[in-house]
């Protein structure tokens, strides 16, 4: 569904990206891994469609991806990804809003009607019937990142684009939220590139995994060379998920895979 | 012994901290006050309370000699309405102004620069120019009040427009907002706080235009009742006036945070989620 063809990713004479050629299948959950400042929040950006590649194109079903943010690639971030104006169901009605024409961003009548049920089935789905009314900033973390994944999908997005999500989270909500957007992956068949810093999180929740890294580092020059995808690992989750419960520590395994 | 900034007085004692100066200047006015008339009855420089009393009851219960009008309320009711017409003009411009700066690159580019400058013009010094172009009557000083407040609250809004994080727009785009949309339920809800709280702290140079203009060239108002006055060192009509347009800034003040916190909880509450 996706592919990259040979892009580079350059600001003035600092390559962020270079030489990135893969393909995605749809319903693949891809989790990006790599250092701060490796590239892999650039690549996000670039299926966003808020950066464009400098050279090469990034191919959505054999046309280049539209460079401007659109309703097939939902986003969640990791902080400021709801409207703090908005209550919890207002959030989701929003987006039920901004996916009909209109000016207003306001649904009235039976199409407000129809779109009250979807969005509570939505927040039910999340677990947050009971707090429609609430606003984000009495939220907890957790729920607020709930509520970001409700409003991303409430549109039906083809795509899931995740920037660290639960890097702000404690350890205990983040195993909830793996479930949850593991669930919700099956559900909705949607295909998910998840940015995280949590090598055993990309290993649990992915279908395949890449690493990024710079295969050419030039210390006079850190900026001349960019990174790339270095290990792109299909992951087994029925083989793997046993070992890799939460309380345990990264099997050595993995960490061979990663840093050879 | 606590480091000083750690010392708070406790809690009867805030209250009556804050009392203290008010009790202490009116202590100190009756003193001086006292010890003038004492020395010479008709000295009008620090007029007794009764003194005040009769003053504000000849200019607020008894109508004028020359018009017929209770002096003192049809002042209030003048100068009000010229602060009321300037500020929401000033508020109205401002916010679409800023709202759109602040949105939309391509009116930020030519319109930007122009308010910056603008907003450097003292209005004051354009106040001449207004009475040359509309005259002495109640439109130049809505006017002035208006261009004075405009360029403040316009570069305050662009400023909060841009202020908001860029992950909302982002999100709002991938749930299929229009531009239309985005500005109408994302942006311009946020910025109405926003708004409020400028105009609150806009409010005391509306009042500066408001006197300096009525000085000037009026017929009624508050500021010209007080320049009118002066010319008779009726300090017992002057300090009651200036009493009265303190306290009616307050009530504004204090009635514009009250709606700010009453229409927007997210925002009293720190919420930027």
């Amino acid at each position: 569904m996706i592919e990259a063809r040979n892009i580079w990713k350059e600001y003035g004479d600092q390559v962020v990206l270079e030489r990135i050629n893969v393909k995605v299948n749809e319903g693949e959950f891809i989790t990006l891994v790599g250092a701060s400042g490796c590239g892999k929040s650039t690549f996000l950006k670039l299926l966003l469609g808020t950066e464009t590649p400098s050279r090469g194109q990034l191919l959505l079903d054999g046309t280049p991806v539209r460079d401007e943010p659109d309703a097939d690639r939902g986003i969640v971030f990791q902080q400021y990804s709801v409207f703090a104006h908005m209550t919890v169901i207002d959030n989701v009605l929003a987006a039920c809003a901004f996916a009909r024409p209109g000016l207003t961003g306001h649904l009235f009548g039976r199409v407000r009607r129809d779109a009250c049920v979807r969005a509570r089935l939505m927040l039910e789905q999340v677990g947050l019937s009971h707090a429609l009314d609430k606003y984000p900033h009495e939220l907890s973390g957790g729920m607020r990142q709930r509520l970001a994944i409700a409003q991303a999908l409430i549109n039906k997005p083809r795509i899931l684009l995740l920037d660290e999500p639960f890097g702000a989270l404690d350890p205990g909500i983040r195993a909830d939220m793996h479930r949850l957007v593991t669930d919700l992956w099956r559900e909705h068949k949607l295909t998910v590139f998840m940015v995280t810093h949590d090598l055993k999180e990309g290993f649990y929740l992915g279908t395949r995994l890449w690493v990024f890294d710079k295969l050419r580092h030039d210390p006079q020059a850190p900026q001349a060379y960019g990174a790339s995808i270095t290990y792109d690992l299909p992951i087994d989750q029925q083989q793997l998920r046993p070992a890799l419960s939460h309380e345990e520590p990264l099997p050595q395994v993995l960490h061979l895979a990663t840093n050879p | 012994m606590k480091r000083l900034i750690n010392l708070t007085p406790a809690s009867p004692w805030h209250l009556l901290l804050a009392l203290l100066p008010f009790a202490l200047l009116l202590v100190l006015y009756l003193l001086g006050s006292d010890a003038r008339l004492e020395a010479n009855p008709n000295d009008k420089l620090l007029p007794s309370f009764s003194q005040f009393g009769e003053a504000l009851g000849r200019m607020a219960l008894e109508p004028s000699k020359r018009s017929g009008e209770y002096l003192f309320w049809a002042d209030t009711a003048s100068s009000l309405a010229r602060l009321g017409i300037g500020m929401s003009v000033a508020a109205v411009t401002g916010l679409l102004l800023g709202l759109f700066t602040g949105a939309l690159p391509l009116v930020r580019a030519p319109l930007s620069p122009l308010l910056t400058v603008i907003s450097l013009v003292p209005p004051l010094a354009l106040l001449p120019i207004l009475f040359i172009v509309f005259g002495l009557g109640e439109l130049s000083k809505v006017v002035l009040i208006a261009v004075g407040i405009t360029p403040f609250i316009a570069r305050d809004i662009q400023r909060a427009t841009q202020q908001i994080p860029f992950e909302q727009l982002v999100k709002a785009q991938t749930l299929g907002a229009s531009t239309p949309q985005i500005l109408i339920r994302v942006l311009l809800p946020q910025l109405l706080p926003k708004l409020i709280d400028a105009v609150r702290l806009s409010l005391g140079a509306g009042w500066l235009f408001l006197i300096a203009a009525e000085a000037i060239a009026a017929t009624d108002g508050l500021g010209y009742r007080i320049f009118l006055v002066r010319r008779y060192l009726a300090m017992d009509v002057i300090l009651p006036y200036v009493a009265w347009i303190t306290l009616l800034a307050f009530a504004f003040d204090s009635l514009l945070a009250w709606t700010n916190r009453r229409l927007f909880p997210w925002y009293a509450q720190g919420g930027q989620s």
